[in-house]
């Protein structure tokens, strides 16, 4: 506990298949339970067995945004584990390991090691995981907390599998607490209890159970890290929630099959990452020209090609940009933690019924893997669900245009099933009666009346976003800007620098488009100092902001090596860009996984 | 059409009824077709038109999706609801929209190179899924839309505009593929008879699963080897021949004949549910597109429960 309040964090490493998940879950929901806010973070691979996983479960009495700078409690799973993060530990964490297994080399000044002697724990337990259970026990004693709690959330992990797994379980983990208890010292202060108990999400999770709030009906996807979460949801929920989820062939069937599903009239999503974003690129161009709204999430892995696919990175700000051919309007969204992933998703829903287009928006994985938690109160179960002029029940007059060229440029739409509404949707270019203008007669001024009917109507709609804000101290010495997924990490460095006696403030671009450009200009034009914080090697996001608004940022952090930034990144970055007047620092990962 | 015989001029018809129609006629849709004279098509959207009328289907009842090239241009000379869309994309986009409302009678449109190019894909698996859409196929065995290149059904040798010194590649089959892979009605057809076309597709609609029908449709303009002559003497019908649909080996064989004798009608059907049917979520029988939107109190207090 830091002057500051509560700030901890747990890390276990080890191989894919040594079961990680399970105690980082057990634990993750004790916690959230006590009300206690938490962030993880799993820096895995692309194997399932073998490899090197790290969970890293950071704990605070207030809002967590990122998984912080360091580890205080390090659970070695192997060997491999010690070998790489015994070194980085700071004085005063703990790292606990099985010691008939693992030789702990040199500790650094002030690291507590706590060697359990698993096989004598364990006694006549066959159970391989077993050294996972004693361990959470170890761990238990070591932050202070009663046994009881951790008996509570062992019945609630293994009650499905039995007595018999809860008891064995509850045994072996009383067996660590117990050792622990007469062999290590606990931290000095225990893990204190929160205000009320929260809830917990990935952002993943939150993306799939925004689409089941804004009356998502029908679900497609070709699985792909990091964005399969989003299937496994809506999998899962499929027959309780009505929602038809489809696992398709490839990402260009998933994306045809979501429009031909919003054409019905059914609001119709999908996620993919950037792989499969690639494949879906023409089929939202022809969501445009048949103005058919539907959403379409990119969470972004670590590209080119299939690149890192366990690794962050937000390189795909271009793809998603140029993603079709044409000139064509749609909303582009990228939400900055899980419970704005989870309102941007109706939010999105909304604009592109109004606008009758398609929205694309963008995660990554940092964001989509994360684990956060949230109060519950916070999460609003029923958000407005606005269709715009979708006529539900309309009476025919004989004379129905769909793409009738209104003042607004928004063409009541009618889906097929009604009587009286007979019409053809194309991608090819059309008249306002569907009939295309394409082939044997083109027409340049019916062309010209129907890009700009669609333009019009965008813009109308687009109008109702919210600009971006500047957050912290108006006349701070540096303006920090990011985008998306960074916002966290942001807001963190700059409460640290703070410490440090640098007055920062943040700017966080969450619509790509439409683009304040007058309102970003304003604020940055009027900025003392203004860095960019982005996770792309050739500063994508700097390259859009000068596109839109002529302004060059005076220096930039960027952090394309896959791991996400820590805030400590932030800090060193800003601190020497402003004493050294370089244009760019790249920070350097400590943590190799 | 971007090919020099195109004819016609696109004039408004307005035909929707609600009532129904009482001739195939008040299935033309608003524009006049702009396929070549003599086109094979003409005969596949005459036997559509006359099928969807015996059926006593109602144009605002059906939706027809098409992707892109010379047939697909179908939906807009069709009086129903349409999609014409990307090129290969027909069968993903109707499965959606039938997914999406269940209540509709939906019928994919598409050439050779669209469907079994660079569509492909997606006939493999619509087939498999045996979702209850009725897929019509013109075969012209060439690429007419984009002035006469070699198509995935061009025969052995076959001198085109890209494959000037012959094609090396071996056609696919259709009616073999699409049984193998669990399609549940299959059927080859011929546009110059359109009576027996016209049963085949009658057939397919009523069908509850998916249907191919394979229909030669020939190209008058860049097609010179499978014109109306080629087929004219080798065409045979299956329902001559006793023929039995449920038996997929001999339905096989005869698809392979590539003679003397080419058969159409019923090559293979059989019974296996079709997906829509298997599918618990409209086990409700409203339409998923007709259904409330957003989450009750009850399922957004489970869902922040199970986060707990």
């Amino acid at each position: 506990m830091s002057a500051n309040g509560l700030d901890f964090s747990i890390a276990i490493g080890g191989a894919a298949g040594q079961g990680i998940a399970t105690p980082g879950n057990i634990l993750a929901r004790m916690f959230s339970r006590r009300g206690l806010h938490l962030y993880a973070y799993n820096a895995y691979q692309s194997i399932i067995r073998g490899g090197h996983i790290l969970l890293t479960i950071r704990i605070r009495d207030r809002e967590v945004l990122t998984h912080g700078d360091g580890i205080d409690l390090l659970l070695c799973l192997n060997q491999d584990t010690m070998d790489r993060h015994l070194r980085i530990l700071g004085p005063g964490s703990r790292a606990l390991y099985n010691s008939d297994k693992i030789q702990p080399g040199e500790a650094p000044d002030g690291v507590i090691l706590c060697p359990m002697p698993i096989a004598e724990l364990a006694g006549d337990s066959k159970n391989k995981l077993i050294q996972n259970t004693i361990s959470l026990g170890v761990m238990m004693s070591l932050i202070g907390l009663d046994f009881s709690v951790l008996e509570e959330a062992l019945e609630q992990a293994f009650k499905r599998k039995g007595d018999a797994v809860v008891e064995e379980n509850v045994t072996m983990a009383q067996a660590g607490y117990d050792h622990a208890t007469t062999h290590f010292e606990s931290v000095p202060e225990p893990l204190p209890e929160g205000k009320k108990p929260l809830a917990m999400w990935t952002g993943n999770s939150a993306l799939a159970m925004g689409g089941a709030a804004a009356g998502v009906k029908f679900y497609a996807a070709y699985p792909m890290s990091p964005a399969t979460g989003v299937l496994h949801w809506m999998a899962n929920h499929a027959h309780e929630l009505g929602i038809m989820v489809r696992q398709v062939e490839d990402e260009i069937g998933v994306a045809n099959m979501v429009i031909g599903a919003a054409h019905s009239g059914c609001r119709a999503m999908c996620a993919t990452s950037g792989g499969g974003f690639a494949l879906m690129t023409e089929a939202i161009g022809a969501a445009s020209m048949m103005e058919i709204p539907a959403v379409f999430i990119n969470v972004m892995r670590a590209g080119p090609s299939t690149g890192v696919p366990t690794k962050t990175e937000q390189g795909d700000l271009w793809q998603v940009l140029g993603a079709s051919q044409g000139d064509f309007e749609r909303f582009i969204v990228a939400p900055k933690d899980a419970l704005d992933a989870y309102n941007t998703v109706p939010e999105l829903f909304n604009l592109v019924d109004r606008a009758q287009c398609p929205g694309i928006l963008i995660s990554d994985l940092l964001i989509s893997e994360g684990t956060f938690n949230v109060d519950p109160d916070l999460i609003d179960l029923q958000p407005e669900i606005d269709r715009g002029d979708l006529l539900v029940d309309p009476s025919p007059n004989g004379n129905y245009l769909r793409y009738a060229d209104t003042e607004s440029g928004i063409s009541p739409r009618v889906t097929p099933g009604h009587e009286g509404f007979v019409h053809v949707v194309t991608t090819d270019e059309h008249d306002e009666d569907g009939v295309i203008i394409s082939d044997e007669f083109t027409h340049p001024h019916k062309r010209r009346r129907s890009v700009e009917k669609r333009a019009r109507k965008f813009l109308g709609v687009a109008a109702d976003v919210s600009p971006p804000t500047l957050e912290g101290p108006q006349d701070a010495e540096v303006t920090l800007v990011g985008w998306g997924s960074t916002y966290g990490v942001i807001r963190e460095a700059i409460e640290m620098l703070s410490e440090q006696g640098v007055v920062a403030n943040q700017l966080t671009i969450k619509w790509i488009v439409p683009f304040h450009s007058e309102v970003v200009d304003e604020i940055l034009s009027s900025a003392k100092r203004v860095l960019i914080v982005e996770n792309s090697h050739s500063g994508q996001f700097a390259r859009y902001l000068r596109s839109e608004t002529g302004f060059s940022a005076h220096g930039h952090i960027r952090k394309y090596d896959g791991e996400p930034f820590m805030p400590h990144h932030v800090v060193e970055g800003v601190i020497e860009l402003l004493e050294s007047q370089a244009a760019i620092h790249i920070p350097y990962q400590e943590i190799i996984v | 059409m971007s090919t020099a015989t195109a004819t016609g001029t696109a004039e408004m018809i307005g035909l929707e009824l609600a009532r129904s129609p009482e001739s195939p006629k008040e299935f033309k849709g608003k524009v006049t077709p702009d396929w070549c004279v003599g086109c094979g098509d003409f005969g596949v959207l005459n036997a559509l038109q006359r099928a969807l009328f015996e059926l006593g289907l109602k144009p605002h009842e059906i939706l027809c999706v098409s992707g892109i090239g010379c047939s697909s241009n179908l939906p807009g000379y069709l009086n129903t609801y349409g999609m014409h869309t990307l090129h290969g994309r027909s069968l993903p986009v109707a499965t959606g929209a039938k997914l999406g409302n269940h209540k509709l009678t939906v019928i994919a449109t598409g050439g050779d190179g669209d469907g079994y190019g660079i569509g492909g894909n997606h006939l493999m698996h619509t087939a498999r899924r045996n979702i209850d859409l009725t897929y019509l196929v013109m075969n012209n065995q060439i690429y007419g839309l984009t002035t006469g290149q070699v198509s995935p059904t061009s025969r052995p040798d076959m001198k085109t505009k890209s494959t000037p010194f012959g094609n090396l590649e071996y056609p696919i089959n259709p009616i073999t593929s699409a049984i193998m892979n669990g399609a549940t009605y299959v059927a080859r057809a011929y546009s110059a008879d359109p009576k027996h076309l016209t049963e085949i597709i009658k057939k397919a609609i009523e069908h509850k699963g998916f249907s191919l029908i394979d229909v030669f449709s020939p190209c008058v303009t860049f097609n010179h080897d499978n014109d109306f002559a080629f087929f004219k003497p080798r065409i045979k019908k299956l329902e001559d021949e006793g023929h039995d649909t449920t038996d997929w080996k001999a339905a096989c064989e005869k698809a392979m004949a590539w003679g003397d004798e080419i058969y159409i009608g019923l090559f293979h059907e059989n019974d296996r549910p079709s997906l829509d049917s298997l599918e618990m979520v409209l086990e409700d029988d409203t339409p998923l597109s007709r259904r409330p939107l957003g989450l009750s109190s009850e399922q957004g207090e489970t869902l922040i429960g199970r986060m707990m």
